[in-house]
């Protein structure tokens, strides 16, 4: 969007009556005015829809008539899909669970990667550069169906017995802390800890802290296959979610100005210093951004876990959805349906406007680089 | 010197400097930000797109007819189960098969669901299904960036509110609840038109298969996905347009009033011109993005009916989880790629969206 600033300098304008915009007539706002309408109408129509369904009270199975406010709204059909929004044996929270813990789990990780690769591309020179760039930039423009194959065949293969796994898993967990510690602890020894330096360590402890939890449970289970697995699909959701975090954050980071850390190179920083100390603090609303842009993309994820994934407790919100829609759903009452949808959409809309002046611009900007 | 020793990056040599060891010094730095992306993109992005286009020329799969497969390597106690059978080269056959419409593959396809296989028709469907959507898209954007961009419109902060809300739901929900929406016996898009028309309204949506405009041979479910998609899409394109109006100097439309021009010429000679530059990369994103659009097909039609509104992604994805035919889809998805690619060098080049930035 910044190619509009550099609009050709057109003939002098002629300044003079710099009213405050001109005024409408009646029936210009009537007429712009029903448009409005006609338009915002269509907008909320299928929203009130499916909201004025999910709280239907009579439980319906089928609306026979469309109808705004249900006589008597209750919040029954919320209730019956909190307990059990399928056939399946998972109740919502274990599915927003297993949902939550794909989407934050890979948008962190290709976060924490991704913001490092878009520094190197946004403010070196160096041989190669541009072959990289296009090959990142030529990955997101494939489809992640389009890699399903062999990862699936390629993850497929990779597999442990119980102890294995358990052993991987805690050392795994130990290194996750470990290295989130050493990350954090100078900054806080330093007193230059922010708000997001005490996020990120709680956020790395907790992670850290959940596989190791897992690794003690993996004792002596049964063979794993790392496709059968919510990791399985969280590695697989990498390999497309890497691409698009460095590609994006590195849109952010061009527009970083970049008078900041010319000073501090003549006061002598090294590019490290000025990576962790300047850039990464400008950059948390572009890394909000990315990771929430991330996080919306691992919580409806559905055709890698639908392919995956065979044990219910594995089961994700996107699954359990298409579960309680169309063809697999003639027994689901459209009122669970509904209220089904409407709590899966709810947190990412809510977050999404919250964040919405920077996602919009961040959206333009991967893009729209003029 | 710093080539042996690249740990320690402190220590400059004034040695003097062949070409190499200066290309060395370049990327020493970024090199060190670049490693964990290398690795990771390395075994999880690339090492897969290069099995795949091995996975293509092999059979890979779960071959039904013979009772056996070829996937699974380990078996309950890592030994290979007793159907397990190496993958076997087939050279082009997957190719060929896709490309041709082999009658013997496509006799495989109809056996296991009974619907139509013809790559040409679905990538001419694929096409068409973006070109048209964009076009809405970056029409009604722009008109409607236009119509809230009228100064003295009562509750332009209202709309602009309303106006983002198709942009907020995940679109795996859009697509769910407008599937129900068009359902034939208890949508509510079936019932609004009962509204108006004064009775109950039964239209086939998604299974009618005769077209219903004559000589177009779009389904009926074709439609009901375009208008769902239109939906989705043109809130997108009212941003970014909003965006580059707002950057357009009054100045401007002042001197063409003075000048005499009518507002519609303005619109043409004005707005039109200066928002192209906003619009036209916006519009190749969303062309991309739509071309790959997986929820709304897979989760709306399904394809159907017989396969007519089948787009490559979701075809992908059936070659897969339905047919189990895993080399065939892997070399569908190289397929996929070898129409994407030149497609994404193109936008590229428009855009310029890697041309370098200077430092």
């Amino acid at each position: 969007m910044s190619s509009v600033a550099t609009t050709p300098p057109t003939r002098p304008a002629r300044r003079g009556s710099t009213a405050a915009g001109r005024q409408l007539t009646w029936w210009q706002q009537l007429v712009f005015q029903a448009l409005c309408l006609f338009v915002a109408a269509t907008v909320l129509f299928p929203i009130l829809w499916i909201v004025s369904m999910s709280l239907d009270p009579r439980n319906i199975s089928r609306p026979t008539e469309l109808r705004l406010i249900p006589p008597g709204a209750s919040l029954d059909a919320y209730r019956a899909v909190l307990d059990r929004p399928t056939a399946n044996p998972v109740t919502f929270i274990e599915l927003a669970r297993n949902s939550f813990l794909l989407a934050a789990g890979v948008s962190a990780f290709a976060l924490l990667i991704g913001v490092s690769a878009a520094y190197a591309f946004s403010r070196f020179k160096f041989p190669g550069r541009q072959f990289m760039m296009i090959s990142v930039l030529a990955i997101t423009v494939l489809p992640a169906v389009a890699t399903i194959a062999p990862l699936f065949a390629l993850l497929n293969s990779v597999r442990l017995s119980g102890t294995l796994l358990a052993i991987t898993l805690l050392i795994a967990g130990v290194l996750v802390i470990a290295l989130v510690t050493m990350a954090v602890l100078p900054a806080i020894r330093f007193g230059t800890a922010t708000v997001g330096t005490y996020a990120l360590g709680a956020v790395g402890v907790i992670i850290g802290a959940l596989v190791l939890l897992s690794g003690l449970n993996a004792f002596g289970g049964e063979i794993f296959i790392l496709r059968n697995s919510l990791l399985g699909v969280g590695v697989a959701m990498i390999s497309g979610a890497l691409p698009f975090a460095i590609w994006n954050l590195k849109g952010y980071l061009d527009t970083i100005p970049k008078e900041l850390e010319e000073a501090a190179i003549i006061d002598g920083a090294t590019a490290n210093q000025i990576f962790f100390q300047i850039v990464l603090p400008l950059a948390v609303p572009a890394l909000a951004v990315t990771g929430f842009l991330g996080f919306i993309g691992g919580w409806t994820e559905f055709f890698l876990s639908w392919q995956f994934l065979t044990d219910p407790a594995d089961f994700t919100l996107a699954m359990a959805l298409w579960n309680m829609t169309g063809q697999y759903a003639s027994s689901v009452p459209w009122s669970r349906f509904a209220a089904m949808s409407v709590m899966v959409s709810l947190p990412v809309a809510i977050v999404y406007l919250a964040l919405q002046r920077y996602i919009v611009g961040g959206l333009t900007l991967g893009g729209v680089k003029g | 010197m710093a080539a042996t020793n690249p740990g320690v990056a402190t220590v400059e040599t004034k040695a003097a400097r062949s070409p190499t060891s200066d290309a060395w010094r370049q990327l020493r730095t970024p090199l060190v930000y670049l490693i964990p992306a290398i690795l990771v993109m390395g075994f999880l992005t690339f090492y897969p797109l290069v099995y795949q286009v091995y996975m293509s020329f092999t059979d890979y799969g779960v071959i039904k007819a013979e009772g056996k497969q070829t996937l699974n390597r380990f078996g309950p106690n890592g030994q290979p189960p007793p159907n397990y059978r190496p993958a076997q080269f087939v050279g082009l056959k997957n190719y060929t098969d896709i490309l041709t419409g082999n009658p013997q593959f496509i006799a495989q396809l109809a056996a296991v669901s009974g619907g139509q296989f013809n790559f040409w028709r679905m990538l001419a469907f694929n096409l068409w299904w973006t070109f048209s959507n964009v076009g809405f898209h970056v029409a009604l954007g722009i008109l409607i960036a236009v119509l809230l961009n009228v100064e003295g419109l009562w509750g332009r902060r209202i709309y602009r509110a309303i106006f983002i809300l198709p942009m907020v739901v995940p679109n795996l929900v859009i697509a769910t609840v407008w599937k129900n929406m068009f359902d034939d016996q208890y949508g509510a898009i079936n019932q609004l038109i009962g509204l108006f028309v004064g009775g109950p309204v039964n239209i086939r949506w998604f299974n009618q298969i005769e077209p219903p405009i004559p000589g177009i041979p779009l389904p009926l479910s074709y439609y009901a996905m375009l208008i769902a998609n239109i939906w989705l899409g043109w809130p997108f394109m009212t941003i970014v347009a909003t965006g580059a109006l707002q950057s357009i100097p009054k100045d401007m439309y002042e001197a063409a009033s003075i000048d005499g021009a009518t507002g519609t010429q303005q619109f043409w000679n004005i707005t039109l011109p200066l928002l192209r530059p906003a619009m036209v990369p916006a519009a190749m994103v969303g062309f991309v993005m739509t071309f790959n659009l997986f929820h709304v097909i897979y989760f709306m039609s399904g394809g159907g009916p017989l396969g007519q509104t089948e787009i490559l992604v979701t075809q992908a994805f059936k070659l897969l989880n339905v047919y189990q035919l895993y080399g065939v889809a892997a070399a569908f998805s190289v397929l996929i790629a070898a129409v994407l690619i030149p497609i994404f060098l193109i936008t590229n080049r428009i855009s310029r969206a890697t041309e370098s930035y200077d430092v």
